[in-house]
């Protein structure tokens, strides 16, 4: 079966698709959540160094993935916007970012609750949670630059530079901060060597990771759909939608 | 054409030396506040010096950045470069090297002085200068990026700092290091190595990305 | 030798004109009309290469500008509705930096002369902010005398300029027409210029 991709590639047939793919996601979605949770906090053995809190890893470790990963997926579509001047790759990297920031936030967050029974104190300057700290800041650099623009082409545009120069510098500030943390070692706890976990807990974890998935597609098709209102709100099939009461 | 725009933003920065005496005293006065505000205990600031002392040139390069395109913007001239026949890269790499000379240079010839006031001894001073000499041309060129693409935006001298600091983390890191390393009494070559990297690595795509920047700001 | 081919501008949300079409030949004058907002500015624009359509395409000697890049600058002059001049810089220096910023470098005799002929001797050594409007405009219009290019587009370069300027950039004009220049430019003001070709593109 053939399917026409560029067909979708066109934002008012983009729509219509991703209008019946989100329930999909959607559903998906909160199955792997529900039993990633059951999984979590149900079956998975409690640890026998860390107690009851080394469960927050269920949510922290899909975060702290997944803010790593949206920020490589979304400067990857900004670049193919700026290079082919395709412009629904464009509404996808401006789509991702919040919730790229989201997860990021939330790894942080969640970073902070697990080191404070852990290590006995909110932060430590350890080099994963600087990174992601900086990560954080790369995120809400993106998204205030194309907030500022009023020009959405060359918001587009301004964002997929910055994306790209971001991406670039992720893997050498990584490696700097991680250098500056050898460096000052001493009163952290180093959490490079974790315990074998248990397959259940891994299980749990990988389900909980499809889980973020799902529920970035779902989020970020929503989002897509409205940035294409917003921008093409003056096309002859917007206004026919909105005649229908579809909007 | 590189000498042109070298020559052309020298001497108007010499028609305006409030401009680059304003980041001078902007980095004598961040660094002097921090004494006030921890304290004079000279152990304490003995350790904390190069970090001040990075931050403070970070902050002063940046404060500069504003200046680097804007005023060609808003006069025309920008539009002109843009439409020259040499590369656009190479024009912004000469204003780059210009900002560097103007608020770049100033900064690394004070810094022994402000490290004395810190009470850094003889050879960790020279570490932090051959540091910054290494570091602050990366400053405007990495600055050079977030200075075209903020170019006319509202708010952009706030915006510019939200772009830039986080990819002026790792220069930070190695240029105090270096200092820090050299009053250990451990090896401080590698540190600066680094730095020449990055130097190197942003000479060849800071001016590109910038270039790109810029026409996407005029368009 | 300078082609529009299906042209169009979106401004915002808004279009704001589509499928202009147009072929200019050696020694031919073009002149754009349109009322405020009907996108003068922004075919200028275009057709110089700082933006890009938003459909269609600009040729140049039968090659698309996009693929031209340094080429079409160096056979190309723009003066835009900014002057393009630094304030603290003598009238002379804004005109030689100007001018190697476009790929030819003058000395200061030449540049006395150019600025001579412009109205503006004995000024060479001033700095341009203490020059008035039409002084400064005198200004930027002096590349003109001094580059070699063939097409020279032109954004309003009468505003600000008095009788005896206009006249004199009116003869500035005519001749680079006769030497099989081209001109494009949008004027609001009423000038007669003899050129062997004429045309008119109104936007509406």
């Amino acid at each position: 079966m053939a399917i026409n991709w560029f067909k979708y590639s066109s934002p008012a047939s983009f729509y219509t698709l991703a209008g019946k793919m989100i329930p999909i996601f959607v559903i998906a979605a909160v199955i792997f959540l529900v039993a990633g949770l059951y999984i979590g906090f149900f079956v998975a053995p409690t640890d026998f160094q860390q107690g009851e809190a080394y469960r927050i890893i269920f949510i922290h470790v899909p975060a702290a993935w997944m803010s790593m990963f949206l920020y490589v997926v979304m400067a990857f579509w900004a670049a193919i916007g700026l290079a082919f001047n395709t412009r629904l790759s464009s509404m996808f990297a401006t789509a991702i970012a919040p919730t790229g920031a989201m997860f990021t936030f939330l790894a942080l967050w969640t970073g902070a609750l697990w080191g404070k029974p852990m290590w006995g104190t909110w932060w430590v300057w350890d080099a994963r949670l600087t990174s992601e700290l900086i990560l954080f800041f790369l995120y809400i650099g993106f998204m205030s630059l194309q907030a500022a623009i009023d020009d959405p082409r060359r918001a587009d545009k301004a964002g997929a530079i910055i994306a790209i120069v971001g991406v670039v510098n992720i893997p050498i500030i990584y490696f700097s901060v991680q250098w500056w943390n050898t460096l000052h070692q001493g009163a952290s706890v180093s959490i490079n060597q974790a315990p074998a976990m248990a397959s259940t807990m891994l299980t749990g974890m990988l389900v909980m990771v499809l889980a973020s998935w799902m529920y970035s597609i779902a989020v970020i098709l929503k989002r897509v759909r409205v940035i294409i209102l917003e921008r093409e709100s003056h096309s002859a099939w917007v206004t026919e939608l909105q005649k229908k009461g579809a909007v | 054409m590189f000498i042109w725009i070298i020559k052309r933003d020298l001497l108007l920065a010499v028609r305006r030396q409030s401009d680059v005496l304003i980041t001078l005293f902007f980095f004598i006065i961040v660094v002097s506040l921090f004494p006030l505000s921890v304290g004079p205990e000279m152990n304490l600031l003995r350790t904390m010096a190069p970090g001040v002392v990075w931050v403070a040139a970070l902050l002063a390069s940046m404060l500069s950045l504003g200046r680097m395109f804007s005023n060609d913007y808003l006069d025309g001239t920008l539009e002109q470069m843009l439409l020259s026949p040499q590369s656009l890269s190479i024009l912004v790499l000469g204003k780059a090297f210009a900002h560097w000379i103007v608020s770049g240079v100033p900064l690394v010839l004070m810094a022994p002085v402000l490290g004395i006031q810190y009470d850094l001894p003889f050879d960790a001073l020279l570490v932090l200068t051959g540091a910054l000499l290494l570091g602050t041309p990366v400053l405007s060129l990495i600055g050079a990026i977030g200075a075209a693409l903020t170019l006319g935006l509202r708010g952009g001298g706030v915006l510019v700092s939200l772009l830039v600091l986080p990819l002026y983390i790792p220069i930070l890191i190695f240029g105090a290091g270096a200092v820090e390393a050299n009053m250990a009494g451990i090896a401080f070559d590698a540190h600066l190595s680094l730095i020449g990297a990055f130097l190197l690595a942003s000479l060849v795509f800071a001016p590109w990305a910038a270039a790109a920047s810029l026409r996407v700001s005029l368009e | 030798m300078l082609q529009g081919i299906n042209l169009a501008c979106v401004r915002g949300d808004r279009e704001l004109f589509r499928d202009i079409n147009f072929s200019v030949e050696a020694g031919c004058l073009m002149q754009v009309s349109g009322p405020n907002g009907s996108g003068k500015t922004s075919l200028l624009r275009m057709l110089c290469g700082l933006s890009n359509p938003a459909a269609g395409e600009i040729r140049w000697c039968n090659t698309p500008v996009r693929s031209l890049e340094g080429e079409y600058f160096s056979d190309m002059t723009y003066i835009g509705h900014l002057s393009g001049t630094k304030d603290d810089l003598t009238v002379s220096e804004n005109l030689r930096i100007s001018s190697a910023l476009a790929g030819v470098e003058i000395s200061f005799s030449q540049a006395a002369e150019a600025l001579a002929f412009i109205g503006l001797g004995g000024r060479d050594n001033l700095p341009v902010k203490v020059l008035s409007q039409g002084q400064r405009r005198r200004v930027a219009l002096a590349r003109l005398l001094v580059c070699k290019t063939t097409l020279w587009i032109l954004d309003e370069p009468l505003v600000a300029l008095d009788v005896a300027a206009v006249q004199l950039i009116k003869e500035v004009l005519e001749r680079h027409l006769q030497q099989n220049g081209i001109v494009v430019m949008t004027t609001h003001q009423e000038i007669d210029i003899t050129a062997s070709s004429k045309m008119q593109l109104h936007l509406a």
